[in-house]
């Protein structure tokens, strides 16, 4: 899934301090099951703001700016913003606010400012951060890098261009100690698990070949993507 | 043919040391140090944004050794550029005659003074080892054949004191099939340990020429450090309680680094004497490590 954080609340309050009816526009798929902009945490990154909000207006102005001013925060949950049916259920609601604060993925937040294109304006709640699993409840780890051209029959399902900092193809580098990265000392080295996987597989031979550059163009980003089933003579898509 | 490259064909026991390029454009004190012992080495080292932190490059460092009659060994990593820029600057060096290049991962960006940075990696050591070799036979990494062709002495490097260790004598390994033709290591304390070392690497049937890693031991607290954050780095305890009790620490310095280099003599055809600023050490270790002064 994609892992995103929700940003800090006082960068949301500056983008939204130029509007008074908001939208928090959760999104129900990754960012809901890594507890970051679900309807849960669309409701209450809401409640947050208006208590925010109401508070600003009992301090005293500064500098001449207005105290803070009544705003009204809704929220709306959809099950994903990166398909269009679901967005398009909505619309006519996005369209009566001010501002939608979106808190979906950078694809979720692009998607739907594209469907709305120029209508109404689209601010992001989250930083995306990564391609990941769940280890344990409450905790996600990146295991993808989405480079195109995979290579983890080679590498006992241990991604190197993911798991390695520097992404090296051939080897550890020497910064790793006791089988931990040199960036970090908690995090494993990923050549090491490498190694230690393809030993109990029993393949280590796999590692001894030397790995050609990798084929940095497989994706050419942005890249797109037609299903075969799709796919019309003399057309490279099709539109609805 | 490089002068290090001869050097280690001959059979002799080959000295290399180590110079880093300044923070800022004023080279004298980086070219001093060079002046304590260019002439009393086969070649010397250039490394290249070391440690991630910014600094005059390697190849601008190399030229000005060059042109004092020394031999340079310019060090690449892969963080820095992509493989366009890494091919690019093998040429370059090759038009100003600077042969002798040693190809390595490098310190993530996070590490230096611009943790901020994209880091490249686009290739990695063995892989460019790969592509310097594939350069001195007329062609690029695309295939494209080349108008000129350049001679490069390639090396590499190995941790011998890191775990595991079949990890590091596989790398290696590529990195001879790759082209390599000397290999440094990371420092060694351990004579030992880098016997060991050494005799797993003979026993996987590698033939290359290695340079033991000598680092000066400047201090008890330059111990600890290394101890704590240099990956593949151990000072043992000894060494520790001698730099303690001695009062002249120089002295020390040069007495364990020459002890280090006649202990790891036999096993290995070179050392490479990083002095970290201490330079003009270097000829008096060479000489109590009973070593020659004229290196060719």
């Amino acid at each position: 899934m994609i892992v995103a954080k929700r940003k800090p609340l006082d960068e949301i309050k500056e983008m939204l301090k130029p509007y008074n009816k908001i939208l928090v526009l959760g999104c129900g798929s990754c960012v809901a099951v890594c507890m970051a902009g679900g309807e849960k945490e669309a409701g209450l990154l809401s409640t947050e703001l208006q208590m925010a909000f109401e508070m600003d207006k009992t301090l005293p102005p500064s500098g001449g700016t207005p105290p803070g001013s009544a705003k009204q925060i809704d929220t709306i949950t959809i099950l994903r913003q990166c398909d269009r049916e679901y967005i398009d259920e909505v619309k006519d609601k996005l369209v009566q606010y001010d501002a939608i604060l979106s808190v979906a993925c950078g694809v979720g937040v692009q998607f739907t400012a594209e469907v709305l294109n120029g209508e109404k304006v689209l601010l992001p709640g989250l930083n995306t951060t990564f391609l990941g699993a769940t280890k344990e409840p409450g905790m996600w780890v990146e295991r993808c890098l989405a480079c195109g051209d995979c290579i983890l029959d080679e590498t006992g399902g241990v991604c190197p261009i993911t798991m390695c900092s520097k992404s090296l193809m051939n080897g550890p580098c020497g910064g790793h100690e006791k089988g931990k990265c040199e960036v970090d000392r908690n995090r494993d080295c990923g050549w090491v698990l490498i190694y230690e996987r393809l030993k109990k597989l029993g393949k280590l031979e796999l590692i001894k070949d030397i790995k050609l550059p990798k084929n940095y163009g497989a994706v050419k980003r942005p890249d797109k993507i037609v299903h075969e089933a799709y796919q019309v003579v003399g057309k490279e898509e099709v539109k609805k | 043919m490089s002068k290090l490259g001869e050097a280690l064909k001959s059979g002799k026991f080959v000295i290399t040391s180590e110079v880093g390029p300044p923070k800022g454009i004023n080279m004298t004190s980086c070219l001093d140090e060079a002046k304590h012992f260019g002439e009393k080495v086969a070649a010397i080292n250039v490394t290249d944004i070391q440690s991630a932190v910014m600094r005059v490059g390697s190849l601008a460092t190399c030229i000005k050794l060059k042109e004092r009659g020394y031999e340079p060994i310019m060090q690449m990593v892969c963080r820095d550029r992509n493989r366009l820029s890494l091919q690019s600057e093998l040429l370059n060096a090759a038009v100003f005659g600077i042969e002798n290049i040693l190809c390595l991962t490098g310190d993530h960006q996070t590490l230096g003074d611009h943790p901020q940075a994209k880091g490249v990696f686009d290739l990695d050591s063995v892989q460019l080892i790969a592509t310097a070799k594939g350069l001195m036979e007329g062609k690029d990494l695309a295939g494209n054949k080349l108008d000129g062709i350049p001679t490069f002495f390639l090396g590499g490097v190995v941790s011998p004191g890191l775990d595991p260790v079949e990890l590091q004598i596989i790398k290696l390994e590529k990195k001879v099939r790759a082209g390599a033709r000397f290999i440094q290591t990371q420092s060694v304390f351990e004579s030992d340990k880098f016997r060991q070392f050494i005799d797993k690497v003979h026993s996987m049937g590698i033939n290359i020429p290695i340079l033991a890693g000598i680092i000066i031991l400047k201090s008890v607290g330059m111990a600890k450090f290394m101890n704590e954050n240099v990956a593949g780095v151990f000072v043992p305890d000894n060494l520790i309680k001698e730099m303690k009790e001695t009062k002249d620490k120089q002295a020390k310095a040069v007495e364990i680094a020459a002890r280090i280099i006649r202990e790891v003599k036999p096993y290995c055809q070179g050392v490479h004497i990083m002095p970290l600023g201490w330079g003009h050490l270097v000829p008096e270790i060479i000489k109590q490590a009973g070593l020659s002064l004229t290196p060719m």
